[in-house]
């Protein structure tokens, strides 16, 4: 473990754990996007710089955006601060942690059997997108299909018309 | 330790951060934020295991890794306007309050 791993490992569970503690759900977005940085940056660090390069520009571009449009339009449900965290919290967090244990207990003693890898892999983009036009084409087609899905679905949802007899005066 | 089982622990506790947030908040888009950061912490495990893995020439991790990101992506848009479909019925967002629930 190096202090460039440590460092970045504290950023990312600082920023995630301030994304699921604060109450202002904008100063989560924020923490949320720290989170999404740190990782972004242990991607760097790991050799893989396209997806690294795409994780910024997907998340911290996209998706945090997106997150902000969405607490803007429901701003004003922004209810008292005692309604944060709902009231089963206590067993929601003793299941993570009950989960934590699991999975840290199987690294632990699963793990030692693969051999380390500890050269650096080379990655240039050119084979990510030979293999992305030769090997991974089915995936790739499906993911456009998919997306394109979720394109029409998210339009089509967001802009039906409430029901009338539930419409609010505005 | 080695450095790949330093990763996983990271990636564990990420995605245990991401599994208490999304099962104890009240807000929707906060439970959705949640489920975002228990995809990235999936996505450092591809990463990890591609990178200490017998063999990296096979580019796999990374390519499940960018197919997870698009997902991902449209998973985060989805969700979203199905938050903000049912906030224009119940205008809440809240999970326990009768409203959303029952729209």
């Amino acid at each position: 473990m190096t202090l460039v791993f440590l460092l970045l490992a504290a950023i990312t569970i600082l920023g995630f754990g301030a994304a699921m503690s604060l109450r202002n759900p904008v100063h989560c977005v924020v923490g949320l996007t720290l989170g999404l940085l740190g990782l972004a940056a242990l991607y760097l660090q790991l050799g893989a710089q396209f997806v690294g390069l795409t994780q910024v520009l997907v998340y911290v571009g996209a998706v945090a955006i997106l997150i902000i449009f969405a607490i803007m339009m429901t701003r004003s449900s922004e209810s008292a601060e005692d309604q944060t965290y709902s009231h089963s919290w206590r067993a929601g967090v003793v299941l993570a942690l009950a989960v934590f244990a699991v999975l840290g207990w199987a690294v632990h003693f699963g793990s030692t059997s693969i051999p380390a890898q500890n050269v650096m892999p080379e990655l240039p983009v050119q084979t990510i997108g030979d293999a992305l036009l030769h090997r991974f084409v089915l995936p790739l087609e499906i993911i456009a299909v998919l997306l394109t899905a979720a394109l029409i679905g998210a339009g089509v949802l967001a802009l039906q018309d409430p029901v009338p007899e539930t419409r609010g005066p505005r | 330790m080695t450095p790949l089982s330093s990763y996983l622990l990271l990636s564990a506790f990420l995605f245990c951060i991401g599994l208490a947030g999304a099962l104890s908040r009240r807000s929707a888009i906060l439970v959705l934020i949640g489920i975002e950061i228990m995809l990235n912490a999936a996505n450092l495990n591809f990463i990890a295991f591609w990178r200490f893995g017998p063999a990296p020439s096979a580019i796999t991790g990374v390519m499940f890794t960018i197919f997870s990101i698009a997902v991902a992506a449209a998973e985060a848009a989805v969700g979203l306007s199905i938050i903000l479909a049912v906030y224009r019925r119940a205008r809440t967002t809240d999970l326990e309050s009768r409203e959303a629930t029952r729209s």
